[in-house]
């Protein structure tokens, strides 16, 4: 019987990316979101391109009281598990208004970090299992431009750490993605520096190597190791007076 | 942003949009002219406009039905996507031009032709049926049934009757990825001909021919003809998996070449070189499905050893009779011109009967020439030759070709201007190329 992955957030263009990727390899694909029939000419092709089966799961990171309800009604248990959830707000909404920095926290950390913690204890009792979370460099350090959403993904980036050490003497794998620029629909518009900016196949395809090699934390762009280790050991009093 | 076609002249400044879903691209229409642009392959300015819009994201497969072999899908993904998801499957598709990187969309409008035309016909052949948006952002399904005559003028129209969204297109039944492949090396020009004609029962036949030839020798050829391989004809260890094949290679050129690289003599020596290696192989062989009808898609960016400047293509057709004197006068000019083709293909073509798709009964010959004024030079003279033979031209290929020659080689495009006015579609779809030929 073939693997199979279980994507959250089916909707992004990483996700998007992630499944073909996972696809080509023979995986059966569960494509998860809010709107479910929205993914169904994605599931659609998928199944037509890689012979293999895509199916489509309504889910909502922000009712984490279904997150069991959602897991049971899934095909099966899946080999691999991917969060792309995420919701980067508006910072200066984030800001002045609580709800909308809620709303925020809760869809980069709280919703995340509860079904990938869920699918950790499943996977656990079978004895094998993958857990990739797409977190992001703004999790490494706070800046005054995206901190509610850069807190919450350092939270999403800490849970993965734990999990991660959680298990590290048993068959689970943990895979902490910080994807860096991405040109998606999220970043579209946007004046990002070519030579930080990836496409979403070069995420998918360095999840998948990430995989196979049994690496711990990623960043698509090599250079982006180098750009947050400057970032992360500047002391502090420079630190705070940067803006960018 | 500037943006070219495949030869990389002309480059146009462009805006170029990437729309989303129908709603998107229905609100570009209304905005005004504008042209959709599939992989960039078009050698010319086919699928270059003021207003450029990227097809990319159209790029879902939709159905198939493995009983009659049809596909549905949308109109941005790539012949190459087909092949990759349907082949190990058992199906090819019908007819392919000599690249895997060219759109749905993109194969329709310029109703391209393969290897097989003389024996199967073009693209549109096993097309059954078009989504169409049109000036008003409405969606037409055509087909030869539903909307006869909006599909036919689709079929070869460059993209000027709509944006073609999706289509259903038929693949063929193969047993492998495999082809039998026959090599025959033509001495000179009357030769390949006779070769073409004794092999026109061929499956697949083409002819590489040396245009830096002259004498005796002009027109020396190495033809090509291909069958599908059948599984009892692979080797022991191929047929466990017929429908694999080594990879491919994959080369990239870095940089452009500087403008000198392709002079006159590393031309002929190229040629030469090539014809003696072919001319000494064994004449029956078994070739992946890759090498045989892509042999360029192996070097990725082929077009940059042409330099920054770019490249012309000339694609004609010459019909029949009139076909050996102007293929002789056509390969004379090019050598009295010194000018010299580094890629020239010819092929038979079968007969066609359509609104405005290239081929016809006869020979074509497709030339490249890196951009030059010994080229431009050379170029009308190349036109008026196969105007006088009564020939005509593959406008996916065009990039300098005046509106008059085409109005004296083929009348069909007066009744097609005619109908995009009268429809209010002039208004609405454009590209470059419609202008500069006042389409």
């Amino acid at each position: 019987m073939s693997a199979s992955v279980l994507i959250l957030g089916a909707r992004s263009d990483i996700a998007r990316a992630c499944a073909h990727r996972y696809a080509r390899e023979g995986y059966h694909v569960r494509l998860a979101a809010r709107d479910p029939d929205s993914l169904e000419a994605e599931a659609t092709d998928i199944a037509l391109r890689y012979n293999v089966q895509a199916t489509v799961h309504g889910f909502d990171a922000l009712e984490s009281e279904s997150f069991a309800g959602f897991v049971d009604a899934l095909p099966e248990l899946p080999d691999v598990v991917l969060s792309a959830v995420g919701y980067m707000g508006e910072q200066e909404e984030s800001q002045s208004d609580p709800q909308a920095a809620a709303e925020v926290i809760r869809s980069n950390f709280e919703g995340p970090a509860l079904i990938l913690g869920l699918l950790a204890e499943r996977f656990e009792s079978r004895g094998h299992g993958v857990i990739i979370g797409i977190s992001s460099v703004a999790g490494d350090r706070g800046r005054a431009s995206n901190y509610v959403y850069g807190a919450a993904k350092a939270g999403f980036t800490a849970f993965l750490s734990g999990l991660r050490n959680r298990f590290s003497r048993s068959d689970l794998q943990v895979i902490t993605v910080k994807p860096g620029f991405v040109a998606t629909r999220m970043t579209e518009g946007m004046d990002l520096n070519p030579r930080l900016t990836a496409q979403p196949e070069a995420v998918a395809q360095a999840i998948w190597r990430a995989q196979a090699r049994r690496r711990n934390v990623i960043y698509v762009k090599p250079v982006w190791g180098l750009v947050m280790a400057i970032i992360c050991h500047l002391p502090e009093f420079a630190f705070k007076r940067t803006r960018f | 942003m500037q943006l070219s076609g495949w030869g990389r002249f002309p480059r146009v400044d462009t805006r170029l949009s990437s729309p989303r879903d129908e709603r998107a691209l229905a609100a570009l229409i209304a905005e005004g002219p504008l042209i959709a642009r599939g992989m960039g392959r078009a050698y010319g300015d086919s699928a270059l406009a003021a207003h450029t819009v990227d097809m990319g994201r159209f790029n879902k497969m939709i159905g198939f039905d493995a009983a009659s072999g049809q596909l549905v899908a949308e109109a941005g993904v790539t012949l190459g996507e087909v092949i990759a998801a349907f082949l190990p499957r058992g199906w090819f598709l019908s007819v392919t031009p000599g690249t895997q990187f060219v759109s749905l969309g993109g194969a329709i409008a310029a109703d391209v032709h393969g290897k097989n035309h003389h024996s199967e016909g073009s693209f549109g052949t096993f097309v059954d049926w078009i989504d169409l948006m049109g000036g008003d952002g409405q969606v037409q399904r055509c087909s030869r049934e539903e909307n006869a005559d909006l599909f036919h003028w689709t079929l070869g129209g460059m993209g000027l009757t709509g944006v073609i969204l999706r289509a259903a297109i038929r693949l063929k039944p193969v047993e492998s990825a495999y082809i039998r492949q026959r090599t025959i090396a033509a001495p000179d020009l009357d030769a390949a001909l006779e070769a073409f004609e004794a092999t026109y029962s061929a499956t697949y036949s083409m002819a590489w021919i040396d245009c830096a030839a002259t004498g005796a020798k002009l027109g020396h050829s190495i033809v090509m003809t291909g069958e599908h391989a059948t599984r009892a004809e692979l080797t022991p260890a191929r047929r466990f998996h017929p429908y694999r094949t080594p990879a491919h290679g994959n080369l990239r050129v870095p940089f452009d070449f500087p403008g000198f690289a392709l002079n006159p003599t590393s031309v002929r020596l190229f040629n030469e070189v090539y014809y003696r290696s072919n001319a000494r192989k064994p004449e029956l062989s078994t070739s992946a499905y890759g090498p045989f009808f892509y042999p360029l898609d192996s070097i990725r960016d082929w077009n940059r050893i042409y330099g920054r400047k770019g490249f012309m293509q000339f694609q004609c057709v010459v019909p029949l009779e009139a076909h050996a004197e102007g293929l002789r006068a056509i390969l004379q000019a090019i050598t009295r011109s010194g000018a010299g083709s580094f890629l020239a293909v010819l092929k038979r073509m079968g007969p066609q009967d359509s609104r405005l798709s290239f081929p016809m009964a006869g020979y074509t010959l497709a030339l490249d020439f890196p951009m030059h004024q010994r080229s431009l030079d050379l170029l009308p003279e190349l036109d008026r030759i196969t105007l006088d033979h009564g020939g005509r031209f593959y406008l996916a290929k065009d990039s300098r070709m005046s509106a008059q020659t085409l109005r004296e080689t083929d009348p069909r495009w007066a009744e097609f201007t005619t109908m995009r006015r009268d429809s209010g579609l002039a208004g609405r779809f454009a590209s470059a190329q419609s202008e500069r030929l006042g389409l």
